[in-house]
């Protein structure tokens, strides 16, 4: 039972996305024989109030309750931001999603440690977003930059109930974070495949070898991203390394369920 | 998720050409060199690739700059790729790398590299594509009829560090010129915005799009068959297997026909690169016919 952590719905500001709909996206993970899917609606992360965002990402996953999970964003410091996390706790979300670098909020941001605190005192998953694109490729418009390593060693020692997966990192950010934080610290995060690379430079397989299979999880960055390209990557992992099995989704969230209920 | 068959191919059995392909040496200071290049092997083989069509860009910065690499390690980098071409002769072909600042050098390399059977020429980007310096590389290439394999930044807005990097309207403007000389505009999905290049190469029959590089987005593929069409698509992974991998799973799920999917995985390259560059495509194409 795979699920993929890291997919959206909707358009995206700086180009054009083909078919960015659950419907395709119910469609794609089939194909994929992938079970399931952690969703998030991609238009939110780029308004000032992603709010809106969350009623309309609920609505279009409703036909598929069963398979792609709504991760409505949270913008913290806007007014009744709190209650936006209850209530995303009430409709069932697995996580949230928080785009500090889209929304101008450095590493030391305190509403970004507060999110990250209301997140694990209701056994929210916080999940956070390296890049969209490739630097090399970006809108002049958009100037936000990477997710820093620094961001999220702060949001990990927020506390100890804090559980984070961070999208669309690659070798580099992971090993800074993951070397830079106690064991006990690291090991509530985990960071989704879709952006370390496979062979030859085989990262993904190094990483799987000193950091452990069991901080990474299987995602895809769709609509943004070709959908075929962690399974490909597992695929091709050496055989040292490719029976071990990845953390799942759902083992994530429980993990932060229980720490919540402690 | 299902494992794959070990037995099979990931990619499928049919031929494949990579015209995309790099490898280390002792000499580019890592030490882990043979290490990626049996990575690389063992990735084609895990694939499916028939062949790696590979170039060795000097000592990797060793040295010199990888871009602006030194006469001496442009020829130490062509010799340790036809050593390893002659080592792997049954699945590695080679490029011969150039620096065209140096004129003289390079059309000696070339013609040093190419009898000792190198079948293309590989332009990384120490020359902007479409400077009059190219011209003579290029009359060598229609010349000799061996491709051009031209590093491309999709849409280059500015300089950037290390390289004099050209885009695919650069790209265009040589290939217009020498129109008896094939190019294969590397990596579009290797950095910049590839959406730039594509209605840029609309009109330039003789530059193949390299569906190499890293980036992997939605809409790449497609894009591009409805910019230049199945006869200009060239396969290849250049730094990231993975993705290759992935960008033939998705060609598989866009509609092509089976020739279209045949000229893209190999035909294609087979028409461009001189003939009986792929001896060994012969005894893959009449076993993938015999099943």
């Amino acid at each position: 039972m795979t699920t993929d952590v890291h997919t959206w719905i909707g358009g995206y500001p700086f180009r054009d996305v083909p078919h960015p709909d659950a419907d395709v996206l119910a469609r794609v993970l089939e194909r994929e024989g992938v079970s399931g899917a952690w969703v998030g609606h991609l238009p939110s992360a780029f308004w000032r109030d992603p709010s809106p965002g969350n009623d309309a990402l609920f609505k279009a996953l409703e036909p598929w309750r069963g398979t792609l999970h709504a991760v409505p964003s949270v913008r913290p410091g806007w007014p009744r931001w709190e209650h936006a996390v209850r209530a995303a706790a009430g409709r069932g979300a697995p996580a949230l999603r928080a785009y500090p670098p889209q929304w101008g909020m450095g590493p030391e941001e305190p509403s970004m440690r507060e999110l990250a605190i209301a997140c694990g005192e209701l056994g929210l998953v916080l999940l956070l977003t390296t890049r969209f694109e490739d630097a090399r490729q970006r809108h002049w418009m958009d100037s936000a930059g990477d997710l820093s390593g620094a961001a999220v060693r702060t949001l990990v020692r927020a506390s100890e109930r804090v559980h984070i997966v961070v999208c669309a990192a690659g070798r580099a950010l992971i090993e800074e974070v993951h070397w830079g934080l106690t064991p006990a610290e690291r090991a509530r995060v985990w960071w989704d495949i879709s952006w370390v690379w496979g062979p030859p430079e085989d990262d993904l397989a190094h990483l799987v070898r000193t950091c452990g299979a069991e901080r990474f999880v299987y995602g895809s960055a769709w609509p943004l991203r070709l959908t075929q390209t962690p399974r490909a990557n597992l695929a091709l992992l050496p055989d040292d390394v490719r029976a071990l099995a990845l953390a799942t989704g759902d083992a994530i969230v429980a993990r932060a369920q229980l720490a919540a209920k402690r | 998720m299902s494992s794959p068959d070990r037995d099979v191919p990931l990619a499928g059995a049919e031929p494949l050409i990579e015209v995309h392909a790099h490898f280390l040496h002792a000499r580019c200071g890592r030490k882990d060199w043979q290490e990626r290049n049996a990575s690389r092997l063992r990735a084609g083989d895990r694939i499916g690739v028939t062949v790696h069509v590979a170039s060795i860009l000097g000592t990797w910065g060793h040295t010199s700059p990888i871009y602006f690499p030194s006469p001496a390690d442009v020829t130490l980098g062509n010799d340790e790729m036809l050593a390893l071409q002659k080592r792997e002769s049954g699945r590695v072909r080679s490029y011969v790398t150039v620096n065209p600042n140096d004129t003289e050098h390079s059309l000696r390399e070339i013609e040093r590299c190419l009898a000792q059977g190198a079948i293309g020429i590989k332009l990384a980007a120490s020359r902007r594509a479409d400077d009059p310096l190219l011209d003579a590389i290029a009359e060598e290439a229609a010349r000799r009829g061996v491709p051009v394999l031209q590093h491309v930044w999709q849409h280059r807005r500015r300089d950037w560090p290390g390289q004099e990097a050209s885009d695919g309207v650069e790209l265009a403007r040589l290939a217009a010129r020498h129109p008896d000389a094939s190019f294969i505009l590397a990596h579009i999905g290797g950095g910049g915005d590839w959406q730039h290049t594509l209605p840029a190469l609309a009109e330039v029959p003789n530059v193949y799009v390299d569906l190499s590089g890293s980036g992997v987005d939605r809409g790449m593929l497609d894009r591009t068959l409805t910019a230049v069409g199945a006869s200009r698509m060239v396969w290849g992974s250049d730094l990231t297997m993975e993705t290759g991998l992935a960008k033939l799973w998705a060609l598989e799920v866009i509609g092509l026909s089976a020739d279209e999917m045949a000229s893209i995985r190999w035909r294609n390259a087979a028409r461009i690169f001189p003939r009986n560059s792929f001896p060994m495509l012969a005894v893959s194409a009449s076993t993938v016919g015999a099943r």
